[in-house]
C-alpha cells in the first residue's frame, strides 16, 4: 500500500519538476502574462474527447486555456461536434427580448425530452399493472426513485399533505437529475451549470414555498409568521430578517446547484489542460487522465447528490413554511387561527 | 490558476440571460404538467395502493395469528377438561367396581353360608330320619331275633321289655 502511494505521489511530482525548466514554468509564475500556447502541438495527443473538443478553438493558436474552458461551462448559441463540424442555433427575439435558442436550452429540451419518454413509459407500465403483479424493468427504476422521494424526501420532511407538492418535488429531482447526467456526455453541456437555470428551478420553490405558506396560516398568520413570534418592538429587526430570509432560501439553491455543477466541470477541464500547459505526456499519463476520471467518477455521484439536495432543501423550506411551529409560536398561530 | 480566475469572473458565469431563464420555466412549467398527468400520477397511486394492500396484509396476519393463537388456547382448555373428564370417569368406574365387586363376593358369601346352613340342616334331617328307620329295623330286627330267642325260650312280651330299655339306653348314651 505504502508503496503504491509513493510511487503515485512520485509519477505526480517528477513530471512536473521535469517540465519547470519550460518556460511553462515562467508563465504561471508571472501570473499575469497571458498563457500563449499553442495548443494545437500537443492536440494529437489529447487522451480525452473533452480534449480534443477543447484543443480545436486553439486553431488561431492565441487561445488562452481558461477560454477555452469557459467556452464550455458558458452558454453559447452553436453546437459543437469538434471534428464534424458545428450547428448554429437561430436567435430569436421578442419584444425586444433576447429569447434565443442556446446550448443550454436545448440541452434542456433534450433532458425533457428523455425524461418525459422515460417516466411517461414507467407510467404507462405501471398503468397496466394490477395489484398482484411485480414491476420490472425501467418502471423499477422509476419506482425505487420516486418511493424515495415520496417517503424520504417529501413525506419525512412536509409531513401532513405532502401529497400536493410531489408532482413538483418529483419533477425537480428528475429534471435536475438528467440535465446533470447529460453534462457529463461528450459533446453535452450541463444546463444546470448555468446560473439563469438553477434561478428559475428555486424560483418555482420560491413560489411555491410561499403559495404554501399562504394557504397553511392565511394572510394574517403569514404575516405573523414574519415577525417570527418576537415582541413588537423587535419588529423593525425581526421582519427585514424574515424577508430576506425567504429570499436567501432559493438563492442558496440557485448558487448551491449551480457552482457544484459548474465546479465538477471546471475541475475536469484543467485537470486535462495541465498536460497541454506543461507539455507532458508524462504529466498527462500520470495526473491528467486519471484525476480527470476520478472527478468525472465523483461527478457522476454529484449528479444524484445535487438533485437530490435540490429537491429535500425544496421540501423542507416547503414543510418549514406549512408547519404550524411549536413553542412560543403557537400562541400566537392559534390566535390567528381562532 | 489566478488567469482562470480572472476570466471566471470576466467570462460570465453570472451573466443574466432572460431567454435562457424564459426557457428553462416554460420547458420546466410543461415538463411538470405532462409528468403529473403521465407518470407521477399513475405511480404515486399505485405506490400508495400497494402501501395500503401492505398494510392491510399485516393486519390480516395479525388479526389471523391472534385468532389462531386464541383457538390454541381453547383447545388445550378443551383438552385439560377434557383429560380431567376422562380421569374422573375412570375413578368413578372403578370405585363402581370395586363397590359391585364387594356387593358381588358379600353376596355370594351369605348364599354359600345360607346353602352350606341348609345343607347341614338337611344332612341332619336324613340323618334323623336314617336314624329313626335303622332304630325301628334294628327294633324290629331285634324283636324278630328275641322272637326266636323266646320262642325258644321266653315269650316275646319279656323279650321286647329287654331289648326296648336296651335301645333307649343306647339312644341316651348317643344323644
Amino acid at each position: 500500500m505504502r508503496v503504491k502511494a509513493i510511487s503515485r505521489i512520485l509519477a505526480l511530482v517528477v513530471p512536473v519538476l521535469l517540465s519547470l525548466n519550460s518556460h511553462a514554468f515562467a508563465v504561471s509564475g508571472k501570473e499575469e502574462a497571458p498563457v500563449r500556447e499553442s495548443v494545437t502541438a500537443a492536440a494529437p495527443a489529447a487522451p480525452a474527447t473533452v480534449a480534443t473538443s477543447a484543443a480545436a478553438p486553439a486553431a488561431e493558436g492565441e487561445e488562452k486555456p481558461g477560454d477555452v474552458i469557459m467556452h464550455h461551462i458558458l452558454d453559447n448559441s452553436t453546437f459543437a461536434f469538434e471534428p464534424f463540424g458545428e450547428i448554429h442555433l437561430p436567435h430569436l427575439s421578442v419584444g425586444g427580448y433576447d429569447i434565443s435558442i442556446t446550448k443550454h436550452v436545448v440541452m434542456i429540451w433534450l433532458a425533457s425530452a428523455i425524461l418525459l419518454v422515460v417516466a411517461s413509459a414507467a407510467g404507462a407500465s405501471v398503468k397496466k399493472l394490477s395489484a398482484r403483479q411485480a414491476p420490472k424493468g425501467i418502471a423499477n427504476v422509476i419506482e425505487a426513485l420516486v418511493d424515495f422521494i415520496r417517503v424520504d424526501v417529501a413525506k419525512s420532511n412536509i409531513g401532513q399533505g405532502y401529497e400536493k407538492f410531489l408532482p413538483f418535488l418529483l419533477s425537480v429531482f428528475f429534471f435536475i437529475l438528467v440535465c446533470n447526467l447529460l453534462g457529463l456526455i461528450p459533446y453535452g453541456a450541463t444546463a444546470t451549470g448555468n446560473v439563469n437555470v438553477t434561478l428559475t428551478l428555486s424560483i418555482f420553490t420560491f413560489f411555491i414555498t410561499q403559495v404554501a405558506a399562504f394557504k397553511a396560516h392565511g394572510v394574517k398568520g403569514y404575516l405573523q409568521h414574519l415577525t417570527a413570534g418576537t415582541h413588537w418592538s423587535l419588529w423593525i429587526i425581526m421582519v427585514p430578517i424574515e424577508i430576506i430570509g425567504q429570499f436567501t432560501k432559493p438563492f442558496a439553491l440557485t448558487v448551491r446547484l449551480f457552482a457544484n455543477m459548474t465546479a465538477g466541470h471546471i475541475i475536469i477541464l484543467s485537470l486535462i489542460f495541465i498536460s497541454f500547459i506543461l507539455k507532458s505526456y508524462i504529466v498527462a499519463m500520470a495526473v491528467s487522465v486519471p484525476f480527470a476520471i476520478f472527478i468525472y467518477l465523483l461527478e457522476l455521484f454529484v449528479a444524484f447528490l445535487q438533485a437530490f439536495v435540490f429537491t429535500m432543501l425544496s421540501a423542507l423550506f416547503i414543510g418549514l413554511a406549512t408547519a404550524h411551529e411549536g413553542g412560543h409560536d403557537e400562541h400566537a398561530l392559534e390566535g390567528a387561527h381562532h | 490558476m489566478l488567469t482562470s480566475g480572472i476570466i471566471l469572473l470576466e467570462g460570465g458565469l453570472l451573466n443574466p440571460n432572460p431567454g435562457l431563464i424564459f426557457w428553462t420555466a416554460i420547458t420546466f412549467a410543461i415538463v411538470l404538467l405532462i409528468l403529473k398527468k403521465t407518470a407521477w400520477g399513475p405511480i404515486v397511486s399505485m405506490l400508495e395502493e400497494r402501501e395500503k394492500g401492505i398494510q392491510s396484509a399485516i393486519d390480516r396476519a395479525h388479526s389471523a395469528k391472534d385468532e389462531a393463537e386464541s383457538i390454541l388456547k381453547k383447545n388445550r382448555e378443551l383438552l385439560s377438561r377434557a383429560d380431567a373428564e376422562a380421569d374422573r370417569l375412570i375413578r368413578e368406574g372403578k370405585e363402581y367396581a370395586d363397590k359391585v365387586r364387594s356387593e358381588l363376593t358379600e353376596k355370594a358369601q351369605i348364599e354359600s353360608q345360607k346353602m352350606i346352613a341348609a345343607a347341614k340342616d338337611e344332612i341332619e334331617q336324613e340323618k334323623r330320619r336314617a336314624l329313626e328307620v335303622l332304630r325301628n329295623e334294628v327294633a324290629d330286627l331285634a324283636v324278630r331275633g328275641a322272637e326266636k330267642i323266646i320262642r325258644a325260650t321266653l315269650d316275646a312280651e319279656k323279650q321286647k321289655v329287654v331289648v326296648d330299655d336296651m335301645i333307649k339306653e343306647l339312644a341316651a348314651s348317643r344323644n
